[in-house]
C-alpha cells in the first residue's frame, strides 16, 4: 500500500530498470572483451527484476515473468551447457571440446562453445535468483 | 600497499561492527557495504572480475535475500553475556593460522610457486587458441569447463532447494503438512 | 621487514577469526549466517592476494599486445568466481531453512531452540 505513494521512487525506477537490463545484457556478451560474463549477467539481470518486484509489487512480477518462465528458464540454461558438450560428441570431438564445433577453424568453435555456454550459465543464474526471490517473497503472505 | 592496508583496516572495523551489533536490519546493511568494500580491495589486487561479481552479488542480491528473510523472522538479536570459550578458540584458532603462514611468499612476489605452473600455459594459451582479450573468461569457459559445469549445477541445486523449502503449503494447525508441490500450482495463486 | 611482506595474509586471518566468532558465539541464526559470509570473503581474499603480482595488470590482454606484459596469475580469480556464487546459493539455502526453523519452532535463537527440543517438543 505505502509503495504507491512514494512517486519519486515508481518514476525514478521506471527510468532505471530497463537501462539495468540492457548493461546486464552487454555484460554478458562483452565478457569476452572485458570484465564481465555469464554470472555477473546473471546477476544484475535478476536485480533489474528484483527491483520491479520491490518496488510494484509481486503480482506486477508475476504478470510480467510468469512463475512458469522462471521454473523452465531455471533448467533450460543447465541444458544448453550440457548441450553444448553432447553435441561436441555428436560432431567428433570429446565432452566439452569446443574445437569440434567448427571443423574449419577450431578458434571460431572456441568462440561459439564459450558465447553459448556463457549463455546458459547467465540464464540459469538469473532465473535461480529470481525463483528464490519469488518463494522468499511470496511466503510471507501466504 | 598503504591504501590497501588502509581498506583491510575499514574491512576490519566493520566485520567487529556487525558482530557487535544486536539490530539485524543494520547488520544486514553494513554486510552490504563489507561486500562493497572488498570489491574495491579486489580490485586494487588487479582481480577485476571477482570484484565486479563480488558488488554485484554481495552488495545486490544477499542484502535483499537477508533483508527478505529478517522481515519473515524477526530482526532483534538478544542481548548475550559474552562467554570466554569462543573467545579461547578463535584465539588459538588465529595463533595456529598466523603460525602456518610464517613462511608464505611475500605478498606481490613475482617468484612464488603459484605463478609457474599452470598460469604461464593458460595466459600464452588464451592468445594462441582463442585469440579472446580476457584470460578469465577463457580459463572459466574453456580451459576449466568441467568445474563452471558443476558450479551450475550448484545454483540450479540451491534453486531447487529453496523451491522445495518455502514453495510447498504452509502447515496449519488443523490440517496435515502437504507434500511440496515442486511449484507448478502453487506459485501461481497471487 | 618480513613482517610487511604478509601482511595481508595475517589481515586475512584476522577477518577469518571474527567470522568465525560470530558463527560459535552468537546464538540468532541469521547472524550466524552473516557471520558465515564474512569469513567466506575472507577466504576469497586470501587466495585473491595470492595472484597478486607486483608490477602486474589485471589478467586482460590489451589491444597491440607483444607478449612482455606481467600479467596477475588468473588461476585464483577463476576458482574464486565460483566460490561466491555458490557462496551465495548457500546462503539463499541457509536463509530458506532459518524461515522454516521460525515457522515451526516460533524462534530462531539458538539456545531457545535447544531448550526445546531437549524438553521433547
Amino acid at each position: 500500500m505505502r509503495m504507491r505513494e512514494k512517486v519519486l521512487l515508481r518514476v525514478a525506477s521506471k527510468a532505471f530498470i530497463p537501462l539495468i537490463l540492457l548493461f546486464a545484457l552487454y555484460v554478458q556478451f562483452h565478457g569476452d572483451f572485458g570484465p564481465g560474463g555469464g554470472f555477473q549477467a546473471g546477476v544484475i539481470f535478476a536485480a533489474g527484476f528484483v527491483l520491479f518486484g520491490l518496488i510494484f509489487g509481486l503480482e506486477a512480477l508475476q504478470q510480467v515473468v510468469p512463475w512458469s518462465v522462471v521454473e523452465r528458464a531455471v533448467a533450460l540454461g543447465l541444458l544448453v551447457y550440457g548441450g553444448v558438450g553432447v553435441s561436441c560428441i555428436l560432431r567428433g570431438g570429446r565432452f566439452l571440446d569446443y574445437g569440434a564445433l567448427d571443423h574449419h577453424s577450431p578458434m571460431h568453435g572456441q568462440h561459439l562453445g564459450i558465447l553459448i555456454i556463457e549463455l546458459g550459465v547467465g540464464l540459469t543464474v538469473a532465473a535461480t535468483l529470481l525463483a528464490i526471490f519469488y518463494a522468499m517473497a511470496g511466503r510471507g503472505r501466504a | 600497499m598503504w591504501i590497501e592496508i588502509l581498506l583491510f583496516g575499514l574491512l576490519l572495523i566493520t566485520a567487529v561492527t556487525i558482530v557487535s551489533l544486536n539490530d539485524l536490519f543494520a547488520a544486514a546493511m553494513l554486510s552490504g557495504i563489507f561486500s562493497l568494500l572488498c570489491a574495491s580491495l579486489f580490485t586494487l589486487m588487479d582481480a577485476v572480475d571477482v570484484a565486479f561479481t563480488e558488488a554485484a552479488v554481495g552488495a545486490g542480491i544477499s542484502t535483499v535475500l537477508m533483508i527478505g528473510a529478517l522481515a519473515l523472522t524477526g530482526s532483534r538479536e538478544c542481548q548475550q553475556p559474552t562467554r570466554l570459550g569462543p573467545f579461547v578458540v578463535v584465539l588459538l584458532t588465529g595463533a595456529m593460522l598466523i603460525y602456518g603462514t610464517l613462511d608464505m611468499p611475500a605478498y606481490g612476489d613475482p617468484a612464488a610457486p603459484i605463478h609457474h605452473h599452470v598460469a604461464p600455459e593458460y595466459i600464452a594459451g588464451t592468445s594462441a587458441e582463442f585469440g579472446i582479450p580476457n584470460i578469465v573468461t577463457a580459463v572459466l569457459a574453456s580451459y576449466r569447463g568441467f568445474d563452471t559445469l558443476g558450479e551450475t549445477a550448484v545454483i540450479f541445486t540451491a534453486g531447487v532447494g529453496v523451491m522445495a523449502l518455502l514453495l510447498g503449503r504452509r502447515k496449519r494447525q488443523d490440517e496435515v503438512q502437504v507434500e511440496p508441490s515442486e511449484g507448478d500450482h502453487k506459485g501461481e495463486n497471487p | 621487514m618480513e613482517a610487511l611482506g604478509i601482511w595481508n595474509y595475517w589481515g586475512v586471518v584476522l577477518l577469518m577469526m571474527v567470522g568465525l566468532y560470530t558463527v560459535i558465539a552468537r546464538d540468532h541464526l541469521v547472524k550466524k549466517l552473516i557471520g558465515l559470509g564474512i569469513f567466506q570473503v575472507a577466504v576469497i581474499l586470501f587466495y585473491v592476494s595470492m595472484g597478486k603480482v607486483t608490477g602486474g595488470t589485471p589478467p586482460i590482454i590489451p589491444e597491440g599486445a607483444d607478449g612482455s606484459e606481467v600479467y596477475s596469475n588468473p588461476l585464483p580469480h577463476v576458482l574464486m568466481l565460483t566460490a561466491i556464487v555458490v557462496g551465495v546459493a548457500t546462503l539463499a539455502v541457509g536463509l530458506a531453512l532459518v524461515v522454516r526453523i521460525r515457522e515451526a519452532y516460533g524462534t530462531v535463537e539458538e539456545d531457545e531452540l535447544q531448550r526445546m527440543n531437549r524438553s521433547g517438543s
